[in-house]
Formats: structure tokens, sequence, C-alpha cells
């Protein structure tokens, strides 16, 4: 689709103004390229120069020691790993599912399936924060009050926010994003295999698992290192969901709370009672952040780009 | 060579009668029906489809569950009714009506105007800021640029929407506030201005994929045919193109727009979050998400508090839903325009 080509070069000759109109263009709109890249590259840099003092292996294998103006992240870097292998254990299954249903069984024009479609379209627009209020009213106070009446005589251990909650409400908040690219890599699959599998006499859902899905795994890979880049990154829906400012010990159960890169630079950078002495563990910390979400990235773009080369 | 005798009479001598089928064959060709387990596997990929609706669903059941105490509980109401969130008042120790939010206080006050010039505030500034930026550099990557530079700049740009907003929001509070504060002199470090240039670097990712491929859809046909008409290139891209991938952009914009007004940690990190009623840019304000992020942890469960959170939570849920379904239809009528089928 982005394929179309440049303006053809005229060759006829051209009036001034018009020659003068082209460049005028051509200027404005590479300025604003320039300016977005230039941020980008300020913040990069900027987050490089003074977080790469601090960012040693001790600075991720220690903890945080006298009120978070030394020590390292690690507690903060297991919580952010528990918490996006929770969640994508959760959201893979169900978005390549969906993503299954919608593309190789649903008919199109179904109100069915055009309802489905218009939720996923509403679910990646709602804000991260309604998403944190979703998790408290839902999964805290209403399943996990529910569990603790049910199995704990209503004694709090799921009535709270915990990893688990946190966990699930990131996987609603980045469902759209596996759906999304697991039904791209769906598409690409030509017709002529599905067909030549029920030719030989495989059932529809034989098809599906044994041909299809084996084809689309590039793209659900792809979407989920999105999610998980996704779920590393978000503040706002653990807020109230399980995240906390510092705890004395790792998580072990899914009921324990846990700490988060996120929500670390957060509190260190609006809470800090000395910003002098937290800046530089600070910067480190956004740099581990930075470099977790970029690696994820680039990783999901080379994944998606051998896909689209392969076929 | 085989004798013609020796293979048999002509075929013409023959009458053209198949031979009978062997039974046993036919037996074989039946295709059994799939195992049972196949349709229990199959329905059960149908049911975890309907997850994404059942989410949407249970989001605005249980936001709104929580806020609806507001509409009939006296308890909630001996602090606060739906009415007095939108009209002014006259609080004790004020001699003129006015719109107050100060929900922690010896008499809470709950006025929400604040909140939503406010979030208006920063969202106005972020797609001023951010909406030319994006739809200039994807008139450039779409137009201008070669094959080897759009490679190149396409994914970088699109590398800002992997900034985590918590990153944005420390980059604003720790660079961007002190510049703009040198520079222009403000009083209050933390303002509706820096927030919202901060916010647009969020809103810039959305608009620039949306409007990039819109430009790309529109037929190479235009452009030849504007061309030929003697037409320069900056009147190709303003008259031809742009108008033809209008639709597209507004997606865009709409898309970007639901984005700022629902964002979350960028403007609670760099706006200041004082909910002062002002037309001035550079004024703190309070947007209703950083209200909702940094509040709602310290209030009592079920309180009046609680409940105006969970309403302004799901006012955010219903305003950003109405603009993001205008964005996607929006889109979808691009892609029928443009013979694409999605």
């Amino acid at each position: 689709m982005n394929s179309s080509a440049t303006l053809p070069h005229p060759t006829f000759a051209r009036s001034r103004e018009q020659k003068f109109g082209d460049r005028l263009m051509w200027a404005t709109t590479a300025l604003a390229t320039l300016l977005v890249l230039f941020v980008l590259l300020i913040i990069v840099a900027d987050v490089a120069i003074h977080g790469s003092t601090k960012l040693t292996i001790g600075f991720l294998t220690e903890r945080p020691s006298q009120g978070m103006t030394a020590g390292g992240i690690f507690p903060a870097l297991i919580g952010t790993v528990s918490l996006v292998i929770l969640m994508t254990v959760a959201v893979v299954p169900v978005g390549v599912a969906t993503a299954l249903y919608l593309h190789e069984y649903a008919p199109p024009r179904h109100f069915t399936t055009r309802t489905i479609r218009i939720a996923i379209n509403n679910l990646a627009g709602v804000p991260s924060i309604v998403f944190g209020l979703f998790g408290l009213g839902f999964f805290i106070q209403f399943v996990g009050t529910g569990i603790d009446k049910v199995l704990y005589d209503g004694e709090k251990v799921y009535g709270q926010p915990a990893l688990v909650w946190a966990a699930l409400t990131m996987a609603v908040l980045t469902l759209p994003v596996v759906i999304v690219a697991t039904e791209e890599a769906l598409r690409s699959i030509p017709r002529e295999l599905r067909e030549g599998s029920l030719a030989l006499g495989a059932t529809k859902f034989q098809t599906v698992l044994l041909v299809v899905l084996p084809q689309a795994m590039p793209g659900v890979l792809t979407g989920t290192i999105l999610a998980v880049g996704r779920g590393a990154g978000e503040v706002a829906p653990i807020l109230f969901t399980g995240v906390a400012y510092f705890l004395p010990r790792l998580p072990d159960e899914l009921s324990d709370q846990f700490m988060h890169l996120g929500y670390h630079v957060y509190v260190l950078s609006t809470q800090s009672p000395d910003v002098d002495k937290t800046k530089p563990i600070l910067y480190a910390t956004v740099a581990v952040l930075l470099l977790l979400t970029f690696t994820l990235n680039i990783a999901a773009i080379l994944v998606r780009s051998r896909m689209r080369r392969k076929l | 060579m085989v004798p013609a005798s020796e293979i048999g009479p002509a075929a013409t001598d023959v009458p053209l009668k198949p031979a009978p089928f062997p039974a046993t064959l036919q037996a074989k060709l039946v295709l059994r029906s799939p195992p049972r387990w196949h349709h229990v596997a199959e329905l059960s990929l149908k049911v975890m489809a309907f997850t994404a609706i059942a989410a949407v669903t249970l989001i605005f059941v249980f936001v709104a569950k929580e806020a609806l105490p507001l509409f009939w509980s006296d308890e909630v109401h001996e602090e606060v009714t739906p009415g007095q969130m939108w009209t002014s008042q006259t609080w004790p120790g004020y001699d003129r009506p006015e719109h107050i939010w100060q929900p922690v206080s010896n008499h809470p006050k709950f006025g929400v105007w604040p909140l939503i010039v406010g979030t208006l505030k920063i969202t106005l500034v972020a797609m001023l800021f951010g909406v030319p930026l994006a739809v200039g550099a994807a008139l450039y990557v779409s137009q201008f640029a070669g094959r080897r530079t759009r490679e190149i700049i396409k994914p970088t740009i699109e590398m800002l929407a992997a900034v985590p907003s918590v990153v944005l929001g420390f980059f604003a509070l720790m660079v961007m506030a002190t510049l703009f504060q040198d520079w222009l002199g403000l009083s209050s470090r933390l303002n509706a201005l820096v927030a919202g240039v901060a916010l647009a670097f969020a809103v810039i990712p959305v608009v620039f994929t949306i409007s990039e491929e819109a430009f790309g859809a529109v037929p190479k046909s235009y452009i030849e045919a504007s061309t030929a008409l003697g037409a320069a290139r900056w009147q190709t891209v303003l008259f031809a193109v742009l108008p033809a991938a209008a639709p597209g952009i507004a997606a865009g914009v709409a898309l970007g727009l639901g984005r700022a007004v629902g964002e979350t940690m960028v403007v609670l990190m760099a706006s200041g979050n004082a909910s002062i009623l002002s037309g001035s840019l550079v004024d703190s304000v309070r947007t209703l998400s950083a209200t909702i992020a940094a509040e709602l942890a310290e209030v009592v469960f079920g309180g009046a508090h609680y409940t105006v959170l969970f309403f302004l939570g799901a006012f955010l849920f219903v305003v950003t839903g109405v603009i993001n379904f205008a964005g996607d239809m929006a889109i979808s009528r691009m892609k029928r325009r443009m013979g694409v089928s999605s």
C-alpha cells in the first residue's frame, strides 16, 4: 500500500514560481520530519549520556538502598518480568484464538463478526487509566473479593492489589495488539495452502491447527513481542491493581504486590525527597526501560520484515 | 512395437460403457466426519473470540457500576450531587459562586470544569503542535523521500510509539520544563504548554502512521493526471494528493485526539497538577486522567470521592470511545474509497 512511487520529475520547463513552490514544500515537510527525528534523538541521547554512568551489571542485580538514593533496580526488573510473563500467558492464547476465529471461521459480513471487530477497535482506544479503574472494579473488587469469600472465609488474599490482577489488566489492554498482528499474518497466507490441505482430506480444524497456524507463527511472535513491549512500559493500568513503590522481598505468589520499572521512574521523578541524589539512578532506570522497549520493538520489526520477505 | 491385434479390438468396436466401480473402493472414498473434539475446539475458538466484546462491556459496566451511587446514594449526596459538579457553587468562605475541584478539604468541592478545561488546553496544545509535524513528516516520507530514505525514516519515527509514556513524562519533567522556563520566562515550571508539547510526541506516531498510509493509498493516476495538466509538484501535492487523502488524515487526527484526551502519565508528570480554571496556556493544569491517577490511591472505597473518580473514568471512556469510533469510521470509508478491502 505504501509502494506508490515518488512524484515523477516533470521534464518540461517550469516557471520560477513553480520551482519556488516545490522547494518550499520540500523544505517544510523535510523540516517537520527532521524536527520529529531530532526530538527522538535528543531523548535517546539525553537518557544514554546521563544513564550510562550508573548502568552496570551491579545496578541490575542489586536492591535499592539508602531510601532509593543508592543501589540498583533488581526488584523492579524482576517485577516487570513477572508481570509480562503472566500477561503473555493470558493474552496470547486468547488473542491467537480470536484472530483464528475471525479470519478462518467467521462469516465476514455477519453481525457478530462486525461486532467483534468494533469491540477490538474500541478496546485499542480505551485510555490506559480507565483500564486501571476496570482492574480495580472488576478483578479486585468483584473477582478477587469473590475468591476470598469462597476460598479464604473473607480474609483478604486476592481482594486487594496483586500481581495476577495487574497482569490480567495488562492482558486486556494488549489483546488488540496480539489479534491485529496475528490476523495480519493469517491474511498473508495463500489460499492454496488451505485448499491443498483440505483436498488431502484434512478436516477444517486440522488445516487451521497444523497448516495455517504454523505459517502464522511469525505474526504471533510479532504480536507477542509488541504486547510485551507495551506491558513493560505502561504504568497507568497497574497504578491501582498491584504495583508497589518499595517491597523488601520479591513477589513469589500471584497475590503478592510487585515493583515495576515504569512505576519506579514515575515515583523517583515525582516523589523523591532529594532529586539531585536520585537523578543518576533515575536516568539509569529510564535507560534500562528504554533499552528494553526499543529492543523489543526492533525485534518485532525484524520478525515482521522477515515474514514479509518470505511471502 | 506391440501389434494392434494383441491390444484388443479397436476402440470403436466396444460400446462406451464405464467399467463397474469396485465396491470396496467406493466405501473408502466416503469422507469420515471430523471427530467430535474438533467441534469442541472450534467452539472454544469462537467463545474466546468473544473476549474482546466481553472486555469492552465489562470495562464499561464495572467502571459505571462504581460511579452509579453518585446518582442515588444519599450518603454520597451529603458531599456532592451530579448537579453540583457541573455548576458553580458559592462555597463557605467564598463570596461568589465558583467552579472548584478540591475534593480533600473540610468542604469537599467537586467542580469538574477546571479538569475538563485543563484536559482541553493540554489536548489543544498537543494537537496544534503534533498534527502539522506528523502530517508534514508523512507528506515528506510518502511524496518526497526516495525509497531508501523512506525505509529508514518511517520505522524510526514509528519507534516514537515505542517510547513509554512514563519516559516522555520524565523527559518533559527533567529537560523540557527547564528549557521552556528559561526561554519563555514562565512563572510555573510545569504547565499546560510543557505537558502539551510532550503529549504531542505521543500523538505524532499515531497521526503519522495513518496519514502516511492514506498518502500511500492515493491512486497513482491522480498524481499522473495532475502532472500531465502541467501542475508543479507542490500543486499536485496540495490540490490532488492532500484532498484525496483527507479522510485518512481526519481518521489519524481523530485517533490521535483520542490518545491525547486519555493519555495519563505524560500529563500526570508534566502538567503541575494544579486544578486552576483559566484560559492561560502557561498556568499549571490538572486533567481528568491525571486526577484519577493521582487521587484514587488515597480515597475511601465507596465514598463520595471514589464514586466521583469512577464517574470521571466512565466519562473519559465514553468521550474517547466516541472520538475513536469516528476515527475508525473514517478509516473504513477511506479504505472503501481507495478500493482496499479491510
